[in-house]
């Protein structure tokens, strides 16, 4: 009887964060076609989200473009098929790492600065003081940073797919003896259109993801140090495994049917 | 002129505020007292509409809050918070004029600068804290910052949660001195939250004692320490001893 207690409670818990997190997020998008905008917000919130995290985004995917690269040659080995690492490479980067990786790095550089952000505000009585000074606090702090994070992760996935890509390029003309220029035509030759798409689409997912989720643990976040704390794991918990949800979700939409 | 009537306010099984009544006069000062924990807060944030009650109805002006346009009825407010409240990211001066640089109380750049340097003068601060972030000034500054703030569009209301919470004794006496002053000179009605007695007696015109959620005595500043309310003679003595637990 307690288990079956539990499993209920476990279950109604759950479903009542689906259905806060779904709230807020129609809350979100409500707020992002009415006035007031608060550009001067949007616009830092597209440099800390965008420019400030291509560093970051660049260096991991030139890591796994070079890393895919060795792993396809090696196993390709097996069966005479080390030809097809820059198709791989390619479609590997485009359809699932770039935006995936793209995706839980946003998750960790971002969602957990916003959430803390957000919550320490909430601690330290921000929210409330921009309350009483007229201003409300999605247009101000949520909107910005789910509009920004949805514009700007797709470029940075668009960016992470091209410099993987690259990635894999310098691996295998420098080590595996990969001609250069027909290593970049078979890439280009073998990419479809609906494989960019797919990748830019998951992007700006992702990014809505990310930046809601920040925005949600942040404004629901507990007292104290310990609830900032608390808000700053639980939005990257969440956000990461929205993320791979979202990406089985979208793949399954743009490849099996 | 605020008045709560019956206002009741329950977070989970703790029930906060069982029926606060109060009545603050349009132009005077309104102290509230009582102890940690016993809803000073959330009594000034159910006017403000921060915190919603289950239960009671608050006028503003003879207009009950949820009745009325919000961005207008919050205009007619300043608030000083406990902490300050500055926004971290925003210089000073940008602090201060938060509401004159967005909303229906929007001026041109350069007039709410002016403004807002002018502002902090008034609360005896200097220029050239202006452009400095909130995290460089001292707890005393940051205070005077959050007071600048809350007179920057000229308030018809002005709420102090415990304005000198953490200040040394000096700058606790300055801080009384500006809002006394300020509130003065401004016509404003204000209603302060505090523990601190010396704020009480340099600061109201009324004081009202709020314990376990119900105002226990009201009443002018003059006849506090004569009030013969138990509550409020242990409170303003600060015994251990007395109807107000010392353990809560």
């Amino acid at each position: 009887m307690r288990l079956l207690a539990a499993i209920g409670a476990t279950t109604l818990g759950l479903l009542g964060a689906v259905g806060r997190v779904t709230l807020f997020a129609l809350q979100t998008l409500s707020h992002l076609v009415r006035p007031p905008f608060y550009f001067r917000e949007l616009s830092i919130a597209l440099l800390h989200i965008g420019w400030l995290s291509l560093p970051v985004v660049g260096l991991t995917a030139v890591f796994t473009g070079g890393a895919l690269a060795l792993q396809i040659y090696a196993g390709g080995a097996r069966f005479n098929a080390e030809a097809v690492v820059p198709q791989i490479v390619a479609i590997g980067m485009v359809r699932e790492l770039g935006p995936v990786l793209v995706g839980l790095m946003i998750a960790a550089r971002v969602t957990s600065s916003i959430a803390a952000e957000i919550a320490t505000m909430k601690v330290t009585e921000q929210i409330d003081a921009l309350v009483t000074l007229s201003t409300h606090p999605m247009k101000y702090l949520t909107v910005p940073r789910v509009l920004a994070a949805t514009l700007v992760v797709p470029l940075l996935v668009a960016m992470g797919d091209v410099i993987g890509i690259a990635g894999g390029w310098a691996v295998a003309t420098g080590t595996l003896g990969f001609n250069p220029t027909a290593y970049l035509k078979n890439t280009v030759n073998f990419l479809e259109v609906r494989d960019v798409v797919s990748s830019l689409a998951k992007g700006g997912v992702f990014g809505f993801i990310a930046a809601l989720m920040g925005c949600y643990f942040g404004m629901n976040s507990g007292r104290g140090a310990q609830g900032v704390g608390r808000a700053t794991k639980g939005s990257v918990e969440a956000a990461a495994i929205l993320i791979l949800a979202a990406n089985f979700v979208l793949t399954g939409v743009f490849f099996s049917l | 002129m605020i008045t709560l009537e019956n206002v009741h306010k329950s977070f989970g099984s703790n029930h906060v505020l069982r029926g606060v009544d109060l009545h603050v006069p349009k132009g005077t000062s309104m102290v509230i007292i009582g102890g940690s924990g016993t809803g000073k807060s959330i009594t000034i944030k159910a006017v403000l509409g921060l915190v919603t009650p289950e239960q009671g109805k608050i006028t503003v002006d003879g207009i009950d809050i949820t009745r009325t346009d919000r961005d207008a009825f919050l205009a007619r407010f300043g608030m000083l918070f406990q902490g300050a409240a500055l926004f971290d990211s925003l210089p000073v001066w940008q602090n201060v004029a938060f509401r004159l640089l967005r909303g229906s109380l929007k001026r041109p750049h350069d007039a709410a600068r002016a403004i807002a340097i002018e502002k902090l003068r008034r609360v005896g601060l200097t220029e050239d804290v202006a452009d400095r972030l909130p995290a460089e000034l001292s707890g005393g500054m940051q205070k005077r910052v959050g007071l600048a703030r809350a007179i920057a569009a000229d308030p018809q209301i002005i709420f102090f949660d415990e304005p000198t919470t953490g200040l040394d004794p000096i700058m606790a006496g300055v801080i009384n001195d500006l809002i006394r002053e300020i509130v003065t000179e401004m016509g404003a009605t204000a209603v302060t939250i505090t523990h601190d007695m010396s704020s009480v007696r340099a600061i109201a015109d009324n004081v009202a004692m709020l314990h376990e959620g119900v105002i226990k005595w009201t009443g002018p500043v003059a006849d506090m320490d004569a009030a013969g309310d138990p509550y409020v003679d242990q409170f303003i003595h600060g015994r251990a001893t007395g109807p107000i637990a010392a353990v809560r």
